[in-house]
């Protein structure tokens, strides 16, 4: 009979599985630990300012106290949505696209949006410039800048993401979903648009989401195409967004103004996180239902 | 027994790129009846089905020659949709596939891409389809449910219910019980021996007890090719061949 006593070899085995687990237990407190610290020191300098007023008010320069970022607020709203409208159809029909279709295209769409991806936001910014406002400006001197540029920008930047997402979620969907459905003699297409992409849709909201909490913090690309604005302006034209509103806060002389970039920052960091709440929201109860 | 022919194959032999899969199979299948395969795994009986539907088309490198025949046509002419022909020849699969929506949109997802029913006429045609399928009084209350909280047993029938939905003439069916209990198995087989009276089914089956309770005719595949095919109290009772016997007596397999 094998003996039930301890030999060296599981000894060892024993303090070697203690140590890593030690080991990944401190990793992970690391991680959650400066996440956490940096929260709480945002919450801290951001609470002083962050109070309903500070919602509905324009920035005031001749006296900062009474100032506010109604209008940052609305214009990072209206730049998403803009980027949203313009990323998600033509982001999850090429992922559909690229999930579907094989060949040389494919391989070659699939490189570029990877290219696609790694280009620096500035660059994207930049390039809106140079092909839109630009020109425009030279047409019409004195205007140029546009929310709608801009949301352009951040929806430019988004499709890759978008189109990763879609194709990786419906290559995760069974072959035998796809064969349920043909077997009753559903056309391809209307597998993939009532069958196949309704059951990845909680991975490519997801996706979405994600995509929409990257690009929301975007200041460079926004540099070049809304400029920014005191005021309350419309979307056609030079529009505020909350990662402006938070550079110049941050950059100006006055300590008032220094500190509302703190409530600036915690104001965007909560609407992120509303977005990132809505979509697990939404997709729970879409399985659900 | 009333044996109208209904699926005439002729020379069927079918390859997975250089990997032969069927060799030469040659069969009559009558119509209203229930018809099963049996056969060890591996031997091809999955892939004969999926011939008679045409669900191998699409697979890369695969290659089919011979004829399969429903009611004297060519299944594989040019003239023949592939949408129209799964319509007439319907299929279920061993794991139970509920679409991801509610169970009543499951069964009315065939009707509605065929276009043969909608509003009023729709939902009796749902009905119908979950009263044929021994499901609608377990479902009866909760049509706009998931059909995925279902078990798995009202699963497949739900399955079942959404495959006489677009009234095929025939329809397969591939180890639909493998995955199930024995009461639930028990349900569809009980199930299946009532459908033979309006459509032609075909079975694969590795329960040799159920093929021999539930089918009319059986045929066994070994390696690809049809071994023997006949009435089962045939190949049941007095087989012609003695690798069927072996078979059917437990010696392999
Ligand atoms: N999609 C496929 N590609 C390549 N080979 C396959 C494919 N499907 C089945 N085969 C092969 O064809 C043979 C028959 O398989 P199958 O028809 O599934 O057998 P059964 O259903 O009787 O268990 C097996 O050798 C299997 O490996
Ligand atoms: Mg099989």
């Amino acid at each position: 009979m094998t003996s039930l006593a301890s030999t060296p070899v599981l000894v060892q085995r024993r303090v070697l599985n203690a140590l890593f687990q030690t080991l990944c237990g401190i990793c992970a407190v690391i991680a959650i630990a400066v996440l956490g610290y940096v929260l709480w020191f945002l919450f801290r300098q951001g609470i002083t300012y962050f109070k309903p007023s500070f919602f509905t008010r324009l920035p005031d320069n001749v006296n900062p106290v009474l100032g506010g970022i109604k209008h940052s607020i609305l214009g990072s709203v209206n730049i998403l949505g803009i980027a949203l409208s313009i990323s998600i159809p033509i982001g999850i029909l090429s992922g559909v696209y690229q999930a579907e279709a094989n060949g040389k295209l494919c391989q070659v769409v699939r490189f570029l949006t990877d290219v696609l991806n790694g280009i620096p936001s500035i660059v994207i910014g930049l390039f809106i410039y140079a092909i839109w406002i630009l020109p425009y400006a030279q047409k019409h001197p004195g205007q140029g800048y546009s929310g709608i540029a801009g949301g352009a920008a951040l929806g430019i930047m988004m499709i890759p993401l978008v189109m990763r997402t879609t194709d990786e979620m419906l290559h995760l969907v069974p072959q035998s979903l796809w064969d349920a459905s043909l077997a009753l003699g559903t056309p391809r297409w209307r597998t993939m648009l009532f069958v196949v992409l309704p059951s990845a849709r909680n991975g490519i909201v997801t996706g979405v989401m994600l995509a929409l909490a990257r690009v929301a913090g975007e200041t460079a690309p926004l540099l070049f195409t809304v400029l920014g604005n005191e005021f309350l302006g419309p979307i056609t034209g030079p529009v505020d967004a909350l990662p402006l509103r938070l550079y110049k806060y941050a950059t100006s002389s006055d300590p008032v103004q220094n500190a509302m970039a703190w409530s600036t920052a915690l104001t965007l960091i909560l609407i992120i996180l509303i977005l990132s709440i809505l979509a697990r929201f939404l997709t729970r109860a879409g399985k659900r239902s | 027994m009333q044996t109208t022919p209904c699926v005439t194959v002729q020379n069927v032999s079918f390859w997975y790129g250089s990997n032969q899969a069927l060799f030469d199979v040659n069969m009559t299948i009558p119509q209203h009846a229930v018809t099963a395969f049996i056969g060890p795994s591996g031997c091809g009986k999955s892939t004969f089905l999926r011939c008679l539907n045409r669900m191998n088309d699409r697979i890369d490198g695969a290659k089919m020659t011979g004829t399969i025949k429903l009611n004297d046509q060519d299944i594989r002419d040019r003239s023949v949709s592939v949408e129209a022909l799964r319509r007439t020849v319907g299929m279920v699969f061993q794991k139970p596939v509920p679409f991801p929506m509610s169970i009543y949109d499951n069964v009315a997802f065939g009707p509605r891409t065929h276009q043969l029913a909608r509003g009023r006429a729709l939902d009796e045609l749902v009905e119908k389809c979950l009263i044929d399928a021994a499901l609608w009084d377990e479902v009866k209350d909760k049509l706009k449910s998931s059909a995925m909280a279902l078990s798995g047993g009202q699963q497949q029938r739900l399955c079942i219910a959404r495959t006489l939905s677009v009234s095929p003439d025939v329809i397969l069916m591939d180890e639909p019980c493998s995955a199930l209990d024995p009461n639930s198995t028990h349900r569809i087989e009980e199930l299946i021996t009532r459908l033979k009276n309006q459509y032609t089914v075909i079975i694969v089956t590795h329960n040799l007890q159920q093929a021999k309770r539930i089918s009319d005719m059986t045929g066994f595949f070994l390696r690809g090719e049809l071994v023997e095919f006949g009435s089962s109290e045939t190949v049941f009772g007095t087989p012609a061949r003695k690798e069927t016997d072996d078979y059917i007596n437990g010696r392999f397999g």
